[in-house]
């Protein structure tokens, strides 16, 4: 069996699964019966000073009869009072001392105040800090989370006074709700953080209700914007994760969050760079015993690949992710269909036909049998019949061999350059 | 696709007839039922699995690509889950209690089941390792669903297993005795492999009290599993029984499943006496085996049948015929000593029995002759009282009694598992409780060992 163990900026867990601070980190109670369930450690709900929370919470949007594909809340940071929590986080770490606990903290943007917070949770001995520098809403309202989140300099500012006082690593958590979250990232970096997480949610607005016309959560008749996370997500925060890993200047360590739903998708997000992952809606879909194919799936996944260590897929996918212009412009592909599973739901045609190249023609054979065929010459490769298509195996996109050498946009711009400098030579 | 079955019958071809029939779930059906199951906490249907696979866990797993975990899950709650998921009666257990009854329809457990461990023994898994030796023995008596289950249990605690084996393959009924065209071979091959490389020694065509004393088997081992399920079919207890064409359902399935097809019955006329499992497969062989009318007699009605409704359902699309309220009188031979006929009387229902059904009656004067080529009896099946006896075990009526939970013998070194203890009224025997009580079994005995009980 591989070595599951990971180590992020010095933080040790049994596995790369931890739980994102959320509900299911709430309490003592909970994160205890995570830890026997399996998860390597607990992000714990963010601690802060005291909130008031609203009664209707949480929103989830079923795609197509399948639940909480997207998930969403309006709930604050922890509204159990902080000496509490606390105690609770020093019994834990006694009874599970080989498991990693990090305090998710978020307070008024003041020196004192995170000198302060720092300093209390460290008493109680967790293993690393998270500076929650995301939540979308509420507490953005007041000057914290995504507000902070969002302004790079704030999150640069913050970041260093919480390193002033820190004895543990701290992890700086990022809002997605930004243009481009590197630069947030670099700020982090340049403030003195020991690692980066993400994404915490994305500003949301589930829906509006036919009959009443209220919003989706309300709370008596009104609403306001929550985060969005679970499945839908994934991609956005995929992304995220690789245009850091792939950024010259952020070096640290990232704990990656957004959809994780099973070990395929943190294999997934430690190949793009993640050292290790966080999970939030599935645990709260099907509770904390998902952690167990997430760990027997990893390491039979490793085992299968003849790789010993969880920690050697790590990035391993990141120099496989670039930008547009130094893609090949000569690599073709087109889509082939094979008759013999295509089902003839027509779906690829109509697809083609009026939202792409008009290239699968609709054909009847000799016994009168319809068929679909590519015309390869006009296929742009684009993918879209072959995402349409309701079977496994009905199209295939396929490469075709190549007429020319490969050549990017980026280096057919520097061509044309060189040419137009050198006629202009010989104009001179 | 799974839906188009090959044509039912071929004539020219009798093996493409014993091929499985029910195909298996190709990967987008299997990626559909997996995401529909809702993951259930503390799920019905595990509660309803007699040997408890954790259901939710292993379709999750099929969900999340995770197959080897998926099988492991399987088989280590079930030693024999590959032969299960083709032969549990699912609809009465784990199906049966699925939630989704309620609201949509059940998940396909028994087919997630078999895509699970159809990968597992494509790609030649080994899913289990033996345990550290503690030095201690057990000989195993039958390589049946129960014994290969306590076997493999026990090796995995690390006992010294053997099992003594009366056929020349192990695996019991699932191997010798449930139709290929349902349970093909391989697959309980497959299960009895993964036995024996955790070091288990199978002693194939050994008969326990003929080929080895029983005494000598009580002296060498410390413990002693009796697991040799049930015997043959019993008498009518009619004239004719002795004639050529008359055949025993168990041994004539048998005979499908060890070497050549006989090519004796294309064309012929076919009874079956009886309507639990037994006789179903021995109709539905038959017209496999080209014959070219098959019925079943039963001198209770449809009602009262043992068979499950799938079975049923199975036969009747086989073209197999049924008369109820029929009982054989006699058998009726040529000059050559060969089934002829068979008469029959009408039965009617009359006062109820102990067991609640109804006591078949004759009427007298209805008696008539079918014209038949062939006699297949599937009553039942006898107990092996004499070897049962030469063990010293107390028995009813050759079910072995045993204590409950435990399954020990009167003997204290002796334990009994399987069709061996299997009440008389009770519906049909299973391959499924068989593998329970093979593992419980293995606990029982492994907890007289180590009293403060870290079982499992
Ligand atoms: C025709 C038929 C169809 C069935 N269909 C189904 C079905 O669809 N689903 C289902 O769940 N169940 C079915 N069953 C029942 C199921 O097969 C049995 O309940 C199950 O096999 C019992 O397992 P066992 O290990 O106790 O006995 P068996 O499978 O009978 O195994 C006993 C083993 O002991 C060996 N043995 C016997 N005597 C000796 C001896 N003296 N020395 C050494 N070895 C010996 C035998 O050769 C045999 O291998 C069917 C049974 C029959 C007969
Ligand atoms: C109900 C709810 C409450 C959350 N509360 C917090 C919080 O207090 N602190 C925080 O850093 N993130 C919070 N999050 C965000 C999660 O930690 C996580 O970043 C996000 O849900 C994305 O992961 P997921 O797709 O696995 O759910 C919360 C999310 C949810 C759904
Ligand atoms: S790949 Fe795009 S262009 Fe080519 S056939 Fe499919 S839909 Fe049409
Ligand atoms: S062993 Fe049989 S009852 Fe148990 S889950 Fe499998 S198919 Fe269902
Ligand atoms: S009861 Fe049905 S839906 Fe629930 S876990 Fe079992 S198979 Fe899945």
């Amino acid at each position: 069996m591989a070595d599951l163990r990971i180590n992020l900026a010095g933080i040790q867990s049994p596995n790369p699964f931890w739980l994102a601070s959320a509900p299911p980190t709430n309490s003592g109670y909970q994160v205890q019966r995570a830890f026997e369930a399996g998860w390597g450690g607990a992000v714990w709900k963010t601690l802060g000073d005291p909130i008031l929370n609203v009664s209707s919470r949480f929103a989830a949007s079923s795609f197509n009869g399948k639940r909480v594909a997207g998930f969403n809340n309006i709930e604050l940071i922890t509204d159990r009072p902080l000496d509490v929590n606390l105690k609770e986080i020093y019994e834990t770490k006694k009874k599970f001392p080989n498991h990693a606990i990090i305090a998710s903290l978020m307070v008024e943007p003041t020196q004192e105040k995170w000198h302060e917070i720092v300093k209390r949770v460290e008493d109680v001995g967790v293993d690393g800090l998270e500076l929650n520098f995301g939540c979308p809403h509420g507490m953005a309202e007041r000057g914290m989370g995504s507000a902070s989140g969002q302004v790079p300099a704030l999150v640069e500012r913050q970041t260093y006074w919480a390193k002033e006082v820190a004895k543990t690593p701290v992890i700086v958590k990022l809002t997605p709700n930004i243009t481009d979250i590197t630069a947030t990232a670099e700020a982090a970096c340049q403030g003195g953080a020991d690692a980066i997480s993400m994404i915490n949610t994305i500003n949301s607005l589930m829906g509006v209700d036919l009959d009443s016309w209220n919003t989706i959560p309300h709370v008596a008749g009104k609403g306001a914007h929550g985060g969005y996370c679970g499945p839908a997500v994934k991609p956005i925060a995929l992304n995220m994760v690789a245009e850091c890993a792939r950024h010259p200047r952020i070096n640290v360590p990232i704990s990656g969050i957004g959809g994780i739903s099973n070990w395929q998708d943190a294999v997934e997000f430690m190949l793009m760079g993640a050292t290790g992952v966080q999970v939030c809606t599935a645990a709260m879909h099907h509770g904390f015993r998902i952690v167990e194919d997430m760990i027997d799936g990893l390491s039979n996944y490793l085992d299968q690949k003849g790789i010993s260590s969880v920690s050697e897929i790590i990035g391993k996918s990141v120099s496989r992710f670039s930008d547009w212009g130094n893609l090949d412009l000569n690599y073709n592909i087109v889509a082939q269909i094979n008759n013999d599973v295509c089902i003839n739901c027509n779906k690829c045609h109509i697809a083609c036909e009026d939202t792409s190249h008009q290239c699968i023609d609709m054909l009847t054979d000799s016994s009168g049998k319809s068929y679909l065929k590519v015309r390869d010459e006009d296929c742009v490769g684009c993918n879209l019949c072959s995402i349409v298509c309701p079977v496994d195996g009905a199209i295939d996109m396929v490469e075709v061999p190549r007429e020319l050498a490969p050549m990017t946009w980026n280096e057919r711009q520097a061509a044309l350059s060189v040419a137009v400098e050198c006629q202009a030579d010989v104009t001179k | 696709m799974a839906s188009e079955k090959i044509p039912r019958i071929s004539l020219m071809d009798l093996e493409m007839n014993f091929l499985e029939v029910e195909q298996g779930l190709t990967n987008q059906e299997a990626m559909e039922e997996s995401n529909r199951c809702l993951y259930c906490y503390d799920a019905p249907c595990i509660k309803a699995c007699p040997t408890g696979i954790d259901i939710p866990t292993f379709i999750k797993k099929i969900a999340s690509g995770n197959l080897l975990g998926s099988a492991k899950t399987i088989m280590s709650s079930n030693p024999v889950g590959a032969s299960c998921s083709r032969v549990c009666p699912t609809e009465e257990l784990c199906e049966g209690a699925c939630v989704l009854n309620h609201s949509t329809n059940p998940i396909m457990i028994g087919n997630l089941q078999r895509y699970a461990t159809d990968w597992a023994i494509q790609n030649e898994q080994t899913l289990f390792q033996p345990g550290v030796s503690n030095g201690r023995t057990v000989a195993v008596i039958g390589g049946g669903p129960a014994g290969l289950s306590a076997a493999r249990e026990l090796a995995r605690l690390g006992y010294e297993v053997t099992i003594f084996e009366a056929a020349d393959k192990a695996g019991g009924l699932n191997t010798f005795g449930i139709v290929s065209f349902r349970l093909p071979q391989k697959i309980s091959f497959w299960e009895v492999e993964q036995v024996k490389k955790l070091n288990v020694t199978i002693r194939t065509n050994t008969v326990v009290g003929r080929d080895i004393s029983v005494d000598k088997i009580t002296e060498d081992f410390d413990n002693v599993i009796l697991a040799v399920g049930m015997a043959h079919v019993p008498n009518l207890g009619v004239e004719g029984e002795e004639l050529k064409g008359v055949y025993d359902a168990i041994e004539f399935v048998k005979a499908t499943k060890s070497g050549q097809l006989s090519q004796d019955f294309v064309g012929k006329r076919v009874v079956v006496i009886g309507a639990g499992n037994t006789a179903i497969d021995g109709a539905t062989c038959s017209i496999r085996l080209g014959a070219e009318n098959v019925k079943i007699l039963y001198r209770r009605t449809e009602e009262e049948m043992t068979a499950y409704d799938f079975e049923y359902e199975f036969a009747k699309q086989d073209g197999v015929e049924f008369r109820w309220l029929t009982a054989p009188k006699r058998i009726i031979g040529n000059s050559l000593g060969h089934v002829m006929g068979i008469e029959c009387i009408k039965m009617k229902l009359g006062e109820a029995e102990p067991d609640g059904r109804r006591r078949p009656v004759p009427i007298e004067g209805s008696e008539y002759v079918i014209p038949v080529d062939a006699v297949v009896k599937a009553i039942g099946q006898t107990r092996h009282k004499e070897l049962i006896e030469a063990f010293g075990l107390q028995h009813n009526g050759g079910v072995v009694t045993v204590e409950l939970g435990t399954f020990r013998t009167s003997n204290p070194a002796i334990f009994a598992c399987g069709d061996v203890v299997f009440g008389k009224g009770k519906g049909d025997a299973m391959v499924v409780t068989a593998a329970q009580q093979g593992k419980d079994v293995a606990y029982a005995i492994h907890k007289q060992y180590s009293p403060v009980g870290v079982v499992n």
